[in-house]
């Protein structure tokens, strides 16, 4: 393998090399896929629908379905109404879903095609939603796709009963995580008897059991009628304030329903926060099955904290997931020596840098970088461990450092989306993970005849 | 849920058909309807695959970051050197370049880019994206300037995703190549000896495709004639033989003088390898290969292609364009050859010799069949055992694929229950025609509901596509054989042939497939 790059760092300001981010149209799909009965709709050129599937498939190997306006070279100078009402029209005939959900592309916004207005212009089939988000892809990131149409959900469909009586649910914005993850959220709030409208969710549509029977569209994903119902919650727990936080305080704005921006629950303290909320909020306990896994995590941790102290690992992937595992493995012992997100945000450093304020070691922190500038930190500052995505392997492989896989996207490993990241059952799947990587790799890197059976 | 299945095929009956069906012709290279839930892709898309292997050349993506990041070292296209073409590069276009053009970022991009000292880019491909097309960058403009800034080549390809199909693409990654080989003519060979060569070479074309004249006569003398037409051919060449041998250089003479033919690999991706595999074929009967396109392909062999006294075209739904431009442009004659299916391997094999009519050739590679085909005829034979009777749905990009595995099925004893392939020409879709049995669904640019349909009516045992296909198969219990860019086994030559049915058995008779329906339901 060529060693491509060097340790001496140069000032690029423009040129990305392997991004550790992609486009805001795939972010929004995916919010798309966790509405019921709905079909993602790509306006723009063939490739990015296709390209938004096949990623998808490929992490969640599953199947994703999904339309696109097929932008010839006449759509992109007269504009795309006429594709995209064609395209609507086929696809209530054809497709037949109860929810399309569209998303813009890079090539749709610059040519300026107003969606709104060409969804007032055409007659919505007896029944059926339309959805439509603005996602340019040069601006933000996938998880600000993602924000965009999971905002759009609420601004266009949101609503509030005449007599403002509250419907004594909370609502649930899980951000941009796995079905698993999404399947963790909603047992831990039936543990504590919560009535809530989760949104967007994945499960049952990227989960689903292999029956023999192919469903284009899957039983999961919330409902119409559920989205309708969000202007009339009691509260709206928003989790990772880049995925999620934007369609709270929308919603805030529209109906008037409190917003609570938590950090995704990776590891104990966010859980524990996750949990003081809903407490608060909704006056229910916490049932006794959730503290004793709480205990057991502490107690996994007691067990294996010798092999975390003092390990220094490099974190990178989407925002909100990266500032919760940057806290949980501070307080397993480790140090995060490099953090780092491709989706550019401030917000990102400042909350990172306040995280480390204890820490006693040099350490890199950046928003809107890539795996090249993670490379070449590790180059100078070598680390035990990476945690992240499926990209990682080029540097791990090239340093010879483990990588723990976690977050979007994992393409060389399976039955992660199936597994919480998440809550207390998610964290002790992260230590088993962690733990794990470090000590093969010391059983890997020590000599025979010092090997042990008991680690 | 059935009705809407119905209303979807009406929609798009001309798409479709049934062997032994009066309907004459199929309809297919259409643009999707627009709300298509297509598998097809882009310009851009197209470009990238075919460009992005030619392993030290900087392929930078001009565009927002999502063009790049979903290309990133996709096509699973094997080096046996350099490696910089699976890092991806990206101008990540913003709000601002959108607005005021992008222009001036892939200048500074190009600048980071030749200043980074670890980077010595000798050639940087620059693709345009769908956007760019649109706000209309100058990436001609800025390419040459570059060029002239540093001294090296930045050649643009014309691959904005809206503008025409995945084909269109292939065509802009085929323009940036010979671009890149008019650099071998300023350099070698001058304008006057090149065209010297081109005029040897049409000749020598001409000699060979008389090549059909000798139906009736018996063998010893269809020989002779050969032979006769052979060595006419031969002293045509060794005016060309010379004037390379000159441009050669001394370290290169030795390993080369073994050869005495040499030619391109064309429309090979050298995926899990196959183009070594090839390779290592031609170099055993006595081949150079020059120059590959583009698997394990560099910048200096690319260059050297314009030297080969053959094209051969493996996948010619992405490099018959570039075969064609190049026997215009240098003279070599090209041959259109499939190394998937032993069959097809065979004749391949025969067909370049007969093509390049050295008789030492001819013989080695019948020396090299010889050698390997009972072998794997015996696997084959195991594996029949394994797979006879069974019924296969295939639904890939390329018709060539299509084609091929048609026949491998064939004489796997598997029968094919459907065929449709996205990018398929009407020829493509007559030869399918007649290779299938009657009662076979042939479609083109296909959705997944009808595969699901016409998988579930025939009864499919296996589905043969790409990635997207593969979590519909497995939903719908029926195994998967992947014929895509992901494919980690090779599935060309002797050794394909054996590793297509292996790999067929493996997914076809996995006990998952039992066990869906068994269990707690019974």
């Amino acid at each position: 393998m060529q060693d491509l790059v060097p340790k001496e760092y140069k000032e690029r300001n423009s040129l990305v090399i392997n991004p550790v981010k992609t486009c805001q149209p795939i972010g929004a799909m995916y919010a798309a896929l966790g509405v019921h009965g709905a079909l993602p709709h790509s306006h723009g050129s063939q490739g990015c629908c296709s390209y938004h599937r096949m990623h998808l498939t490929k992490h969640f190997r599953e199947p994703v379905v999904a339309s696109s306006s097929s932008f010839t070279e006449g759509a992109s100078v007269f504009g795309g109404r006429a594709n995209l009402e064609t395209a609507l029209k086929n696809i209530f005939a054809v497709y037949d879903p109860q929810v399309v959900a569209i998303n813009t592309t890079c090539l749709s916004e610059t040519i300026g095609d107003d969606i709104g207005s060409i969804i007032n212009g055409f007659d919505v089939p007896e029944g059926k939603t339309i959805i439509h988000a603005s996602t340019p892809s040069y601006v933000g990131s996938h998880i600000t796709g993602f924000s965009n149409m999971v905002k759009a959900m609420i601004k266009q469909l949101s609503e509030k009963n005449e007599e403002a009586k509250t419907n004594n649910k909370l609502n649930l914005i899980p951000g941009f995580v796995d079905p698993g993850d999404i399947r963790e959220i909603k047992r831990i709030l039936e543990a504590m008897d919560i009535d809530y409208i989760l949104f967007p969710d994945q499960s049952d549509v990227l989960d689903t059991p292999l029956d023999g029977n192919y469903d284009m569209y899957p039983e999961g994903g919330v409902t119409i009628p559920e989205l309708n119902d969000t202007g009339n919650s009691q509260a709206t727990i928003a989790l990772g304030e880049f995925a999620s936080a934007d369609s709270a305080f929308e919603l805030e704005k529209k109906h008037d329903v409190k917003p609570y921006i938590l950090k995704s629950p990776v590891g104990i303290k966010a859980t524990d926060e996750l949990l003081m909320q809903l407490m608060k909020l909704t006056g229910k306990e916490v049932p006794a099955k959730i503290e004793k896994e709480r205990g057991q995590l502490v107690d996994i941790i007691a067990d294996t904290h010798h092999q975390f102290h003092g390990k220094k690992v490099a974190v990178y992937g989407d925002p909100d997931i990266v500032i919760s595992l940057t806290e949980f493995v501070l307080s397993l012992g480790m140090r995060p020596v490099h953090v780092l997100t491709g989706t550019p945000d401030n917000k990102f450093e400042e909350t990172v840098t306040e995280m480390m304020s204890d820490a006693d070691w040099e350490y890199n922190i950046t928003a809107g970088g890539d795996l090249f500038q993670l490379h070449q930190w590790i180059k100078n500052d070598p680390v035990d461990l990476l945690l992240g995505n499926s990209y990682g392997k080029l540097v791990a492989r090239q340093e010879d450092i483990p990588l723990v896989r976690v977050g979007f996207p994992i393409l060389d490993r399976s039955v992660h989306s199936y597994l919480p990241t998440i809550g207390y059952k998610g964290a002790i799947l992260l230590v088993e993970k962690i733990s794990g990587a470090l000590l093969d790799r010391k059983d890997r890197d020590t000599d025979f005849e010092l090997t042990e059976f008991v680690l | 849920m059935q009705n809407s299945r119905n209303k979807a095929l009406s929609e798009r009956e001309d798409f479709i058909m049934t062997k032994g069906d009066k309907k004459e012709n199929i309809k297919c290279d259409q643009q999707s309807l627009a709300g298509a839930v297509s598998q097809r892709a882009c310009v851009y898309s197209g470009a990238r695959v075919v460009l992005n292997p030619v392993k030290d050349a900087y392929h930078l993506v001009h565009g927002p970051i999502g063009c790049a990041s979903y290309t990133w070292d996709i096509r699973g296209s094997l080096t046996s050197g350099a490696d910089v073409f699976r890092s991806s590069f990206s101008t990540d276009l913003k709000e601002k370049d959108i607005v005021f053009g992008g222009e001036t970022k892939l200048k500074l991009v190009i600048e980071e880019l030749m200043e980074a000292e670890q980077y010595e880019p000798e050639v940087i491909f620059i693709y345009s994206t769908c956007v760019v097309g649109v706000i209309g960058d100058d990436l001609k403009a800025a390419a040459r300037k570059a060029e002239k800034k540093y001294g090296i080549r930045v050649i643009p390809v014309e691959s904005s995703g809206f503008a025409g199909t995945k084909s269109k693409g292939y065509k802009a990654a085929c323009e940036a190549l010979l671009t890149l080989m008019d650099d071998f003519k300023a350099e070698n060979n001058g304008v006057e000896s090149s065209k010297k060569a081109a005029d040897n070479r049409n000749e020598i074309k001409k000699l060979s495709q008389q090549n059909e004249d000798y139906g009736e006569l018996d063998t010893k003398e269809k020989i002779r004639l050969l032979q006769k037409k052979l060595s006419q051919i031969n002293s045509l060449q060794t005016g060309k033989a010379i004037e390379n041998f000159k441009n050669k250089k001394l370290k290169e003479q030795a390993e080369v003088s073994s050869y005495s033919k040499k030619i391109n690999l064309l429309g090979d991706y050298n995926l899990a390898g196959e183009g070594w595999i090839i390779e290592n074929y031609l170099n055993q009967v006595g081949i150079e290969l020059v120059a590959r396109f583009t698997g394990d392909s560099s910048i200096k062999d690319i260059r050297k292609a314009p030297t080969a006294d053959l094209n051969i075209v493996q996948c010619a739904g992405s490099m018959k364009y570039l075969a064609k431009r190049m026997e215009k442009k240098f003279g070599i004659p090209f041959l259109e050859i499939s190394f998937l299916g032993l069959q097809d391997s065979l004749d391949s094999l025969r067909q370049i010799a007969q093509h390049l009519g050295d008789q030492i050739i001819i013989n080695n590679v019948e020396k090299l069949i010889a050698r390997r085909l009972p072998d794997t005829e015996a696997k084959l034979r195991i594996y029949k055992n394994y797979l006879s009777g069974k019924k296969a749905a295939i639904y890939v990009g390329g018709a060539f694929k299509a084609i091929s595995l048609v026949k491998q099925f064939n004489d796997l004893g598997i029968k094919t229950v459907m065929v449709g392939t996205q990018n398929g020409k009407e020829s493509d879709y007559e030869k399918l025609r007649e290779l299938t049995d009657p009662g076979t669904i042939i479609l083109d640019d296909a959705n997944p509901s009808e595969l699901e349909v016409f998988m579930r009516e025939k009864g499919a045992d296996v589905l043969v596509g790409g990635v997207k296909d593969r979590a519909l198969a497995y939903k719908m219990g029926i195994a998967f054989f992947d014929h895509n860019h992901e494919r980690k086994d090779p599935l060309v030559g002797f050794e394909g042939v054996v590793n297509l049915a292996q790999e067929l058995d493996l997914t076809i008779n996995s006990p998952i497939w039992k066990t869906i329906r068994s269990g707690i339901d019974e």
